[in-house]
């Protein structure tokens, strides 16, 4: 009779193994962004004063302000899941809209700094850029692939929240199902990590 | 099943709430600290500030400190490999350096 009923009744789900997975794959991350903070830690060592020079062209104020609206939006994420937990569906789904626009915020900073950038020549393989010293060549290389890869979860990340947005207003993710918008969380928290140590290496070493 | 083994805690808003405010109060400890010339240790501070920011988002805002203990055992591992690698990277570079 139990085993019957098991058979039937029961809906295979292991949240913890979700969480695990996801978390393993946060750990795989790691090491992609691991590889370009070595590289950065390599060449900064050896082009000490050129990467000080260089970080000198970086908005400190920008930067503060992408990390205020990605810190905020890692607390809204956060919010949404406790949201569902207290079966505050409505509440919930602000939350995530609103992490979906503090990431979109982020971009258009992103766009406007990068812009900036672009109006002073400063661009991979612009002439400007390669009249430079071959330290603040790597600085901004290493600038652009790791901002750049970071805008590139931001995006994912974003996207990720928009489905599970979606999956919640469905009721697929409800109050007793909720391990995919925890795992969407977990990824858009690392996000905010990788963030917390790009900022202050690139634009606090004027 | 044993469904309440899933998620056996949670967290209210307040705790998060608290964390945003010492995320940004230390966001603002790092921008000061950075105007003031420490020589060495200038950078060492904004690692130190960095990570203790990394652990409050590790431990509150990704939950390890309510999970269980084998996702604090996970990451820990993985940050010693980390930690290796960034060891031995510096061990080898400082050696090619001087020869």
């Amino acid at each position: 009779m139990n085993t019957q009923e098991y058979a039937v009744g029961h809906v295979h789900r292991d949240d913890i193994s979700s969480r695990m997975g996801m978390w393993l794959f946060l750990f795989t991350e790691l090491m992609l962004f691991g590889g370009m903070f070595f590289l950065y830690s390599v060449y900064r060592f050896t082009n000490a004063e050129a990467f000080h020079i260089a970080a000198k062209e970086l908005n400190t104020l920008i930067g503060c302000f992408n990390t205020a609206i990605l810190l905020t939006s890692s607390l809204t994420m956060a919010l949404s899941i406790t949201a569902l937990q207290k079966d505050k569906k409505k509440l919930s789904i602000f939350f995530q809209l609103l992490t979906i626009i503090l990431a979109f915020g982020f971009l258009v900073n992103k766009y406007f700094e990068w812009a900036t950038k672009f109006d002073h020549g400063i661009y991979p393989g612009s002439d400007t850029l390669l009249a430079m010293e071959s330290g603040e060549i790597l600085f901004f290389g290493l600038y652009y692939v790791m901002t750049g890869l970071h805008g590139l979860h931001v995006v994912i990340g974003a996207a990720l929240i928009a489905v599970m947005t979606r999956l919640t207003a469905k009721g697929i993710i409800n109050k007793d199902s909720f391990v995919k918008l925890e795992s969407a969380g977990l990824y858009w928290h690392l996000v905010d990590i990788i963030w917390i140590f790009l900022f202050p290496l690139f634009y606090l070493i004027t | 099943m044993h469904k309440d083994e899933t998620h056996q805690h949670m967290h209210g808003y307040g705790i998060y709430i608290l964390v945003w405010l010492g995320l940004l109060t230390l966001t603002g400890v790092t921008v000061a600290v950075a105007g003031i010339n420490l020589g060495a240790l200038t950078i060492a501070t904004a690692l130190i500030i960095a990570s203790v920011k990394s652990y409050l988002v590790l431990t509150i805002f990704m939950h390890l400190r309510i999970e269980q203990r084998v996702f604090r055992i996970f990451l820990v591992v993985a940050l010693f490999f980390f930690i290796i690698s960034i060891v031995l990277l510096f061990a080898d570079y400082s050696f090619l350096i001087k020869s």
